[in-house]
């Protein structure tokens, strides 16, 4: 008798176990997943804070959006690289005769991604509460704000899962995610836009980054945050949903 | 009973490069079939397009009686495939690449644990089992990966494919995974494999296709093939460098050192002797000469001509 065939959710599961199994056997890349963005928000509180004038919020308190935010590419980044290694290798050919299509195969890529990604924020904010961070969030604005950082974080996850599939070698994968990395730094998480160039306005103040960073930081202040948290979840759906029909596309391309 | 495999007109083009051009290819059920051919041949491709992973451009091909573009799926139950790259997760050890491509199948995790607990006995890597596999040998890694494959059901497994099952392996290794071939075919299971190596085919083989640019040049068991073409070899010494130059263009093998070279005949004394002066007319270039009976890689380099780059040997 033939053995049943697997929800694509079942398949997705498995390749999600499979993903974070592999990410914690590798070390090296889960420490420097979870040092980097303690260290970059060390930089930036200690060596680039007191030059930057955020009002009456304290620096830390103001930054740490931003730093999870920039954590959150940099995560990303390990995927496109990881789905253009399986590219490369067999296991692609192996999952395709087991019927594996592309969603299931890079949704274990991204669950991986997403869960490395949440550690990291964990121990960000751990480190940014010993420092001074002192949010005045709401319950329903912790969980808004980490919703939309799920959001945020599976649409840059996406995208990334999309470019590696692009990508002919591990190593163009990693250039090919430089712009996500490159995204929070003209927006307003970590300087005010107001003290940018007036040209920079413009892209700062309509790129996805900025809307996440303004509700986060609104949601964990308790402060009002208008529609932005509506406006960060619109880029994300739409970010997410554009990656996901790209990587179908692109699987077709690169598998026949 | 139908053929496991049957080909027809079957076609693929990359670019500008027709790399399957027309082939046709039949291989009988419970068969050992191999297809032979230097690198850039078409032999990958082949496999990818009977494995479903490629698509023709053009012909038809049917695996296990499923066309293999209209019935993808149901071609993809009835095969595996073990590709020249590994698809094992090198920090994943034996028994976790195993369970995880059983689950991948649609196993429970119960049925997973003991499906790869069973192929870890069935190929020798019970000891292992607990190992990451990058610190397998190199045919360690090709058996796990050749029982990643058949995690399904070995029932319903019935066409096995093997692209360069033993390119890279040590003798010793390659003999693990020869026997493991046999137990295979000896199940009743139709493996369909690819290789360089003549010797390969010709210990592994039912029938032997000969593959050079995307076409069949011969196709047959390994004896007809032998007697087909080249039913004999004439080796010649020649009397210096300078002769041993002279007659190389002809000869399909070679051996610089002790200047011997090797010419294909039906071995009939009309045709010894008119190849003699034919080589040789002034008859001062060749020293010695004597008459063996061919092997493969005389019709493999008889096919693919004195040009086609010398396949090493294993």
């Amino acid at each position: 008798m033939s053995d049943p065939t697997p929800s694509p959710l079942a398949t997705a599961a498995a390749l999600s176990g499979r993903g974070i199994l592999l990410g914690r056997r590798n070390p090296d890349a889960v420490i420097s997943a979870l040092v980097m963005p303690v260290l970059l928000m060390l930089v930036f509180v200690y060596l680039f804070g007191g030059a930057i004038d955020t009002g009456d919020t304290r620096y830390v308190t103001y930054v740490v959006p931003g730093v999870i935010v920039l954590c959150a590419g940099f995560g990303a980044a390990g995927t496109a690289v990881s789905v253009s290694e399986d590219m490369r290798r067999g296991t692609v050919d192996r999952l395709r005769t087991l019927d594996v299509g592309a969603v299931p195969f890079l949704t274990g890529h991204v669950v991986a991604t997403v869960a490395r990604n949440l550690l990291a924020t964990t121990l960000v904010f751990g480190v940014a509460f010993l420092i001074g961070f002192r949010p005045a969030a709401t319950p329903a604005g912790w969980l808004a704000a980490i919703g939309l950082l799920l959001a945020y974080i599976a649409a840059v996850s996406w995208l990334s899962a999309a470019a590696g599939l692009l990508a002919r070698t591990p190593e163009a994968a990693n250039t090919v995610t430089f712009l996500m990395m490159f995204l929070p730094y003209p927006s307003s998480a970590f300087v005010p836009i107001d003290t940018m160039p007036g040209w920079l306005h413009g892209f700062a103040e309509h790129q996805p980054v900025t809307p996440l960073i303004e509700s986060m930081r609104g949601l964990l202040l308790d402060q009002p945050v208008g529609g932005a948290p509506w406006t960060a979840l619109a880029w994300c759906g739409g970010l997410l949903a554009l990656a996901v029909a790209a990587s179908g596309a692109f699987f077709r391309l690169r598998t026949c | 009973m139908p053929p496991a495999i049957e080909t027809t007109g079957l076609t693929k083009t990359y670019g500008t490069t027709r790399v399957l051009d027309s082939l046709d290819l039949r291989v009988e059920t419970g068969t050992v079939f191999a297809l032979l051919g230097p690198n850039g041949a078409g032999k990958t491709t082949t496999v990818r397009v009977l494995a479903t992973l490629a698509a023709p451009d053009a012909g038809h091909a049917r695996v296990a009686g499923h066309d293999v573009v209209a019935e993808r799926a149901a071609v993809r139950r009835a095969i595996s495939l073990t590709g020249q790259y590994a698809a094992v997760d090198e920090t994943l050890t034996g028994a976790e690449n195993l369970r995880l491509t059983a689950r991948l199948s649609g196993l429970s995790r119960k049925a997973a644990a003991r499906r790869a607990d069973e192929l870890l006995e069935r190929f020798r890597l019970t000891d292992a089992r607990n190992r990451q596999t990058k610190t397998y040998s190199g045919g360690m890694r090709r058996r796990l990966d050749l029982a990643a494959g058949l995690v399904r059901d070995p029932g319903t497994t019935r066409v096995v494919f093997l692209d360069e099952p033993t390119t890279g392996l040590d003798p010793r290794s390659r003999n693990e995974l020869w026997d493991v071939v046999r137990e295979l075919s000896g199940h009743g299971t139709t493996v369909f494999l690819t290789t360089q190596y003549l010797e390969e085919a010709d210990r592994l083989a039912h029938r032997i296709a000969v593959l050079g640019s995307g076409r069949t040049l011969a196709e047959g068991t390994p004896a007809e093939l032998k007697t087909r073409y080249a039913g004999h070899r004439l080796d010649l010494v020649a009397r210096d460098r300078q002769a041993y130059l002279r007659l190389a263009p002809h000869a399909t093998t070679h051996d610089p050192d002790a200047l011997a070279l090797g010419v294909p005949t039906d071995g009939s004394a009309a045709h010894v002797r008119a190849l003699l002066d034919e080589l040789d007319p002034h008859r001062a270039d060749i020293d010695r000469f004597a008459l063996h009976g061919a092997t493969l890689d005389d019709v493999f380099l008889h096919l693919t001509g004195p040009a086609a780059k010398e396949p090493s040997h294993v």
